[in-house]
């Protein structure tokens, strides 16, 4: 950007003068005020410019040995480099399209709005906050736990109203006569006929989540033609024995058990008690089996795994976004503001409809504006560093990574591999330059 | 630097001449072997804030013996190995220093730059187990005592959720990983993993192979002298796998573990109802919970468990003294150092444990700290941290190296033998690199 400055500075041969000495001293005056200018740009710009890029054309250990493009064969041979590379191009190609869209119409639509300037302040308050700090806000946001994460605390609210879950959501069978799972649903193998008792162990349920009201477990008593059972927590401190019901394991109330015959329907249902007991009532004769459907067991929505290695650069994207949007809002309502309402008000005169004055008219006038933001945005998103650092965890930023991380983490982050580290910064630089360089043009112009 | 010099010089010049005065007007005695040592030390320290007025509080210690050597501590803080290695190569180090890294201790051997402290010798056996003395031992010479150590080797718990699955802390592997079964058919996950921080798992690592493998491969290993693709190196990620290979085992799953940080990690154990059981780290891990739960009654350690009938091992962090000049006043404070007397004076504060013997562990300020202390003094074997002596790119990297690829190891802990061959050529790699 601060190439931009110098293509402003005006140029010096305006000032040419007709006579010669007073022309030295003029000189030497424009040089004077200029030196500063120099001197910051040289110590601080050109200087590590250069530096930079004759190191990454050295190895490890400062400038002991030459090593040609090596450093720059390793940076599109490497994986995590190229996946650095892969990600900022989907950058590139996602957010300064997306975000200019998303500006403008948030700064067309708060034209309309009677809160526009609540609505304004609300949408550029990310802009104040530091990247770093938002980092880490959405970091605990993007939370998998849908208890932890506000991200997946909406999606499950959303989620719930079609499914919930079920009262028994971690149990397991105790025995190994008890099979299935918490997606099957749970049977006992043990054939059953009337007068039989069937007992079904489940483990792993917290002593918190078992059903309220629930009572030490009963060995229920065998009654002639009817089939009776029990569901409980087939645990106590220690283990127990698994499959048999002792003193100090609790029954689960409120279950729904499954009588199903031969042909695998269900011909009964039964809920059990306090104590876990429940009677099927009289069967006629045959055999039997019993069950707990799947829906007992149907697990909360376990959320998404923002924070994996899938959906980070997605989630990063996102929290970007959400910083940029009102930056790209307010420079696009200022364009708006001066655009002339006449324009405007003929098209509408004319007959055209608010779709059609909005493409054919506001865009098209407001097209200088929409560039400098999109411009803006490549820039910014090709350096974008802060944020993924703080957001993505460690073990996501491997998937996470951006040219500017991927340069950070090379030169400083535990490698410290300065020669591969200049290459990947001379690499962003140049990625940059044809950007800028359309900047410095448009200035030009507007110069 | 001539600043520093000549700073030097000024104390040496008033210490000398008092030193005269008292050593006449006090006459012979016992006092008098310490108080004619006179001079001033330069000691450069990673210890800021309250660990420096601890050390401080040892310097006084020193100063009763010795009234008249000055000890200059200077708190450089984690910048100590840029620091120190600049000062290397400028000629002018101080007179001592505590470094963290056991890797910059001994490549500061290779350089010359450190002077043996072979005359502390006796002071150290008399105080140390060999294991702790060899710590500090490079080619065969005393150059370093390990003075504060963190111990590595802990496993802290959820007491309510032990008590209600009526386990015990065990003492052995197998009883540890039946154990948690027991916990998991209570409903609550055994295992809290911080999978966000490659560390926490090299350190599970590290700490089986040392009792799995034994100290000797882990010397070996350590150096890259054996490859991981080792039958030892297999059989120590198995036992890994026993932890981490079921999902079920694990609070928030595989996936959520890996998204985990170690702060996370710890704190979903020390929350009622816990997240988990248990969680496998070093003596810090009070210190990082955010939840606040009682020692004893909410939370409670137990050393890592036996493997194998392995003896009583520690994986230790440490911090270790070096001397990079020679003269009375350094070799006193370093025979001090060595011993009970200076270990006391900032153990009672906290935040410290020594491998010295002869300490009593009731000087230490709690029960917490006198177990997991008083655990590194007896143990058998003593090893540092493997991965922080690793070439950075192997060792200290997010998302690279070690920390990388047991990340991946956590995500597909089936796939032994890729993880295996990933480890030897990121290693090769690093060694031959020697970043």
């Amino acid at each position: 950007m601060s190439a931009g400055n110098v293509a402003v500075e005006p140029p010096l041969e305006a000032a040419s003068p007709p006579e010669m000495g007073q022309g030295r001293s003029r000189y030497l005056t424009g040089t004077f005020f200029l030196l500063p200018a120099f001197i910051m740009l040289g110590v601080w710009i050109v200087y590590p410019t250069v530096y930079t890029i004759i190191r990454s054309f050295f190895g490890l250990n400062g400038f002991n040995k030459f090593v040609g493009i090596d450093n720059y064969k390793t940076l599109f041979t490497t994986p995590t480099l190229t996946t650095a590379i892969k990600n900022n191009l989907i950058w590139v190609a996602v957010v300064p399209a997306v975000v200019t869209a998303i500006g403008l119409v948030f700064a067309v639509l708060t034209e309309r709005v009677r809160w526009s300037v609540a609505f304004k302040t609300a949408v550029f308050l990310p802009m104040a906050i530091s990247a770093f700090a938002t980092g880490v806000t959405w970091r605990i946001m993007y939370v998998q736990d849908p208890n932890l994460g506000a991200v997946n605390a909406l999606g499950r609210a959303v989620v719930e109203v079609v499914k919930q879950p079920g009262s028994l959501t971690t149990a397991l069978p105790s025995t190994s006569t008890v099979t299935g799972s918490a997606s099957t649903g749970m049977t006992l193998q043990t054939p059953l006929k009337p007068g039989s008792v069937a007992l079904i162990g489940l483990t792993g349920i917290a002593t918190d989540e078992v059903p309220a009201g629930a009572v030490q477990a009963v060995d229920p008593k065998p009654e002639p033609g009817h089939i009776v059972g029990t569901v409980w927590r087939d645990f106590k401190p220690g283990g127990g024995v698994p499959g048999k019901v002792e003193q100090g394991e609790l029954g689960l109330p409120g279950v729904t058990v499954q009588l199903r015959n031969s042909d695998n329907h269900v011909v009964k249902t039964a809920a059990t008690g306090d104590n876990g007991v429940y009677d099927f009532g009289v069967v006629t004769p045959g055999t039997y089996k019993a069950g707990i459907s799947a829906g007992t067991f149907a697990k909360p929505w376990a959320g998404f795994a923002w924070l994996g290695t899938k959906l980070i650069t997605p989630a990063l994207i996102i929290a970007y976004m959400w910083i940029w949007a009102g930056f790209a809002m307010v420079v696009i309502a200022a364009g708006l503001s001066s655009m002339p309402r006449d324009v405007l008000e003929a098209a509408r005169t004319d007959g055209a409809s608010e779709w059609q004055v909005f493409r054919k008219v506001t865009v098209p006038l407001l097209a200088p504006v929409l560039s400098v933001v999109f411009i803006t945005m490549i820039i910014n998103v090709l350096k974008v560093f802060d944020l993924v650092i703080t957001l993505a965890p460690g073990s996501s930023q491997n998937a996470a990574s951006v040219i500017a991380l991927a340069m950070w983490r090379t030169s400083f982050g535990g490698i410290n591999d300065f020669g591969t580290g200049s290459a990947i910064a001379v690499f962003l630089f140049v990625l940059v330059v044809p950007v800028l360089l359309l900047n410095v043009k448009r200035f030009r112009r507007e110069v | 630097m001539r600043r520093q010099l000549l700073r030097r010089g000024a104390v040496l010049l008033v210490v000398v001449p008092l030193a005269v005065l008292a050593a006449s007007s006090t006459g012979s005695g016992a006092t008098r072997s310490t108080s004619a040592v006179s001079g001033s030390i330069s000691f450069d320290g990673v210890w800021t804030g309250a660990e420096a007025s601890a050390f401080g509080g040892v310097i006084k210690a020193y100063n009763k013996l010795y009234p008249k050597v000055k000890v200059n501590y200077k708190p450089v803080g984690d910048n100590l190995p840029t620091v120190v290695s600049t000062a290397v190569a400028g000629g002018n180090p101080p007179d001592m220093a505590d470094i963290a890294q056991p890797g910059l201790v001994a490549q500061f051997v290779k350089k010359g730059a450190l002077k043996p402290i072979t005359y502390s010798r006796k002071v150290l056996l008399a105080n140390f187990s060999p294991a702790w003395i060899a710590l500090g031992t490079f080619s065969h010479k005393i150059y370093g005592l390990v003075f504060k150590a963190s111990n590595k080797s802990t496993v802290w718990y959820n007491v309510p959720a032990f008590k209600a699955a009526g386990v015990k802390a065990p003492a052995t592997w197998t009883q540890f990983t039946k154990n948690a079964g027991t916990i998991k058919s209570s409903g609550v996950p055994p295992y809290s993993i911080g999978g966000a921080d490659g560390w926490t798992l090299t350190d599970l690592f590290e700490n089986i192979y040392l009792r799995q493998a034994g100290p000797a491969k882990y010397a070996l290993l350590t150096l890259h002298k054996i490859k991981w693709t080792d039958a030892s190196v297999t059989s120590a990620l198995n036992t890994m796998a026993q932890v981490i290979g079921d999902s079920a085992n694990m609070a928030g799953g595989t996936s959520g573990a890996v998204q985990t940080d170690f702060p996370t990690s710890v704190n979903n154990v020390w929350e009622s109802p816990p997240k988990a059981a248990i969680v496998l780290e070093g003596d810090f891990v009070p210190g990082v919970a955010t939840v606040k739960s009682k020692p004893g009654t909410g939370y409670a350690e137990f050393p890592f468990p036996s493997i194998n009938n392995s003896p009583a091992s520690v994986e230790i962090g440490g911090d270790t003294i070096v001397a990079f000049r020679d003269n009375p006043a350094i070799e006193s404070f370093v025979k001090f150092l060595g011993t009970p007397a200076a270990a006391a004076a900032w153990a009672a504060k906290g935040g410290f444990a020594t491998g010295n013997k002869h300490m009593s562990t009731s000087v230490y300020p709690d029960a917490t700290t006198r177990a997991t202390a008083g655990a590194i003094a007896k143990a058998k074997y003593v090893a540092f941290d493997m991965s922080d002596q690793q070439p950075a790119s192997f060792g200290a990297t997010v998302g690279q190296g070690e920390w990388g690829l047991f990340q991946d190891f956590l995500r597909n802990p089936k796939d032994v033998k890729s993880i295996q061959s990933k480890l030897e050529s990121a290693a090769a790699a690093a060694w031959k690199s020697g970043k």
